[in-house]
């Protein structure tokens, strides 16, 4: 008799989804899912809109990570328009990646993970929260929210609003911040360094005293999928995509993100909203990839600035070359967080950012655009095929967390195999595999293109249907 | 010309015989709310958010086309008139598909002000979603049904101070929309020489500048009235 956990909803992250364990006659976890319970329907709304609009509806998918689709969807009508955009509007762009790159790491580690890792796993779950966190340790709480602040600020200074800036558009970006308004960010540098640095040496002692998470937090091979720069550096807004394996390989690389689908293929599964891309060549679901900061860090083969490079030295180092456990993500994260400071301060004095030139002006010059942009989450795609009036005829949306999907349900049910034991599901458990998913920093809004909070539930199904256990929270 | 003397919320007012409530209200700082009035064309009082109460009227009348009376006793802010003019508020959203949030107008759109003047929180009717089409068919500019609410300025706009009439309205209730000739998309229609003045004149992101993306669609509507007047002094 086969039996099933569910666990609906899951909390600290971002979206709604449950999670149902599936186990067998001997009440061993079969396997887990991953089920991302909202719709959306972006895809198919956005028909008909003149693509100029494009950015700034597509920005609303997701009120984390708007730049990330606002970028994407920009670049997306710079091809429609068929343009290079001036200099300086490449460089804001990228600034305001940068700040977005920040503020959603920030997110993610002190907000949502840094409960489970810094006060246990095994803590009370009433107190394992930011308040929590708050209440313990002030000091890295404080320095951790300011941070978020930093990228949004910047985020705001060059968009004019923290979330929702209608800012870029298709031929460049609509404004340039004043020389003040850029030395009152630079300013702030050193504070939001110094608490990266801090994290990352609290994250490396945990390293030595987590290795059954590190084991087991989805830690198997899988490719990981990325944009890199022409030499192989860390890339975050353009460049080509790139495919490592989990033994360092390139698998592919340099292919324009116009041909995303010569090398990603979409699978949909009846039980999830969510759908499931795979490597093209190794079919379905042997094609699992990774994107986002550990896949980045992973496939780039330096990331171009000093410190940020010390850091990705010793990460390698540690996972004995490429990270294959998903608990590095955290890890990848703030090294992404330190490498965007470092980039943030050189673009800040960039005599570049002066030019009053900013948006390229020209008519619809191709029927389908493509634009790619590395997310917080990973690699995004927005894809579109306009009329010859620039009318938007079909539009796909390839979301981070949906290259992730996969992986994430491998991922949590690596974890239920080790931490749940017969038909009930200790708080511990739960946890555990609720910070698999957490790891990923899944934005469930985006992937499937729903407000509110994220509640859990875990449901535990016996083989004939009948629920066992179910945690709610 | 002879002086009239009356009362708008019991403020004596003095006005010139042949002026409209609406002006004599503006030329006294009285607000009365206006969607489809623009200085510089005719007034049809077609949105009948300028409703007035008048003394011994049983009706309501719009303040831009009822010229003012010797002793008549205006009344522009009673609660009647605030859950009306709320009202026809709510409806005009309800009507078509109007998301400000994404809208090129959004910030500088008259019906956006509207709603804040009237206190519309909500909507208290259930959406149409009509389908409607967006043209963008003319080099310049665009032009997005959902974003309608049929003041018709820009059809006089077009034949009274352009003189060339090349939109107008066809359809009838809910199917109504405005055209350009005879409903070719707009950047066929032969007798438009893109003068811009309907994108001067549209009160909210329905006429817009081609490429225009959220919240850039300033306009100065005011231009319309210049032009008009200017033209007058000339001739």
């Amino acid at each position: 008799m086969t039996r099933q956990i569910l666990i609906d909803p899951v909390t600290r992250i971002e979206g709604h989804a449950k999670i149902s364990i599936h186990l067998d006659d001997n009440g061993e976890v079969q396997e887990a899912r991953f089920h991302v319970t909202e719709f959306r329907g972006f895809e198919r709304f956005c028909e008909g809109r003149p693509f100029w609009e494009m950015p700034g509806i597509t920005a609303r998918i997701c009120g984390i990570c708007p730049v990330s689709h606002l970028l994407a969807s920009a670049k997306a009508g710079d091809a429609l328009l068929a343009v290079t955009i001036p200099p300086a509007a490449e460089k804001l762009r990228r600034l305001m990646n940068l700040g977005q790159i920040v503020q959603s790491h920030a997110l993610s580690f002190f907000h949502l993970s840094a409960p489970d890792l810094l006060l246990g796993f095994d803590s009370d779950p009433a107190q394992r929260n930011i308040f929590g966190l708050m209440a313990a340790d002030p000091t890295l709480a404080r320095a951790g929210i300011r941070l978020r602040q930093f990228g949004q600020d910047i985020i705001a200074m060059l968009g004019g609003s923290k979330i929702h800036p209608a800012w870029a558009v298709p031929g460049g970006v609509r404004s340039a911040p004043t020389a003040a308004q850029r030395a009152e960010i630079a300013q702030r540098l050193p504070e939001a360094r110094a608490t990266v640095l801090d994290a990352l040496r609290r994250f490396k002692a945990l390293l030595d005293t987590h290795r059954d998470e590190v084991a087991t937090f989805g830690d198997f091979p899988s490719l990981f999928l990325g944009l890199v720069g022409p030499n192989g550096e860390w890339e975050h807004y353009d460049g080509h995509l790139r495919v490592v394996d989990s033994g360092g390989a390139i698998v592919v690389d340099q292919v324009k993100p116009s041909r995303y689908r010569d090398i990603i293929a979409e699978a949909v599964e009846p039980w999830s909203y969510l759908k499931m891309p795979y490597y093209r060549a190794r079919g379905y679901p042997a094609g699992m990839y990774r994107v986002g900061p550990l896949a980045r860090l992973n496939i780039c083969t330096r990331i171009g600035t000093l410190l940020a490079d010390a850091e990705l030295g010793e990460m390698r180092q540690r996972a004995g070359g490429i990270a294959t456990s998903s608990f590095y993500y955290h890890y990848a994260r703030l090294v992404e967080i330190l490498a965007a400071l470092e980039r943030i301060s050189l673009l800040l004095d960039d005599p570049d950012l002066d030019s009053p030139r900013l948006r390229a002006e020209a008519g619809v010059n191709q029927f389908e655009g493509i634009g790619v942009s590395e997310a917080p989450r990973g690699t995004l795609f927005h894809h579109y095929t306009v009329d010859a009036h620039g009318l938007i005829q079909s539009v796909n949306l390839i979301i981070a967390t949906g290259h992730n999907n996969l992986a994430m349900n491998r991922t949590i049910a690596q974890i239920a195999r080790r931490y749940v034991k017969g038909d009930r599901i200790s708080e511990g458990a739960l946890n555990r595999v609720e910070a698999g998913i957490r790891a990923y920093d899944p934005c469930l809004s985006c992937s499937t293109h729903a407000a509110g909070m994220m509640p859990l539930v875990i449901t535990l199904v016996a083989a004939d249907g009948t629920v066992l256990d179910e945690v709610r929270r | 010309m002879a002086a009239r003397t009356f009362t708008i919320n019991d403020q004596l007012i003095s006005a010139r015989e042949g002026e409209t409530i609406l002006q004599a209200a503006r030329e006294h700082g009285i607000f009365i709310p206006t969607l489809c009035y623009l200085d510089g064309v005719s007034a049809v009082g077609a949105c009948r958010l300028c409703l007035v109460e008048i003394e011994g009227s049983r009706v309501l009348r719009p303040a831009c086309v009822t010229p003012v009376v010797e002793e008549m006793v205006v009344r522009t802010d009673t609660g009647r008139l605030r859950e009306y003019r709320r009202m026809i508020v709510e409806l005009l959203f309800a009507e078509r598909n109007h998301v400000c949030a994404v809208c090129v107008a959004n910030g500088h759109c008259e019906l956006q002000d509207l709603a804040i003047a009237v206190g519309m929180d909500h909507v208290r009717f259930d959406y149409a979603f009509p389908r409607c089409d967006v043209d963008i068919s003319h080099p310049l500019f665009g032009i997005d049904h959902n974003r309608c609410v049929l003041c018709t300025r820009c059809v006089r706009v077009c034949d009274e101070v352009e003189g060339v009439h090349t939109w107008d309205v066809a359809g009838r209730g809910a199917d109504a929309r405005v055209i350009t000739d005879m409903r070719q998309p707009w950047g066929e229609a032969r007798s438009c020489t893109s003068c811009g003045k309907c994108v001067l004149a549209c009160p909210t992101g329905a006429i817009f500048r081609r490429g225009a993306t959220v919240g850039e669609m300033e306009r100065d509507r005011n231009k319309i009235a210049y032009i008009v007047a200017a033209r007058e002094q000339r001739w």
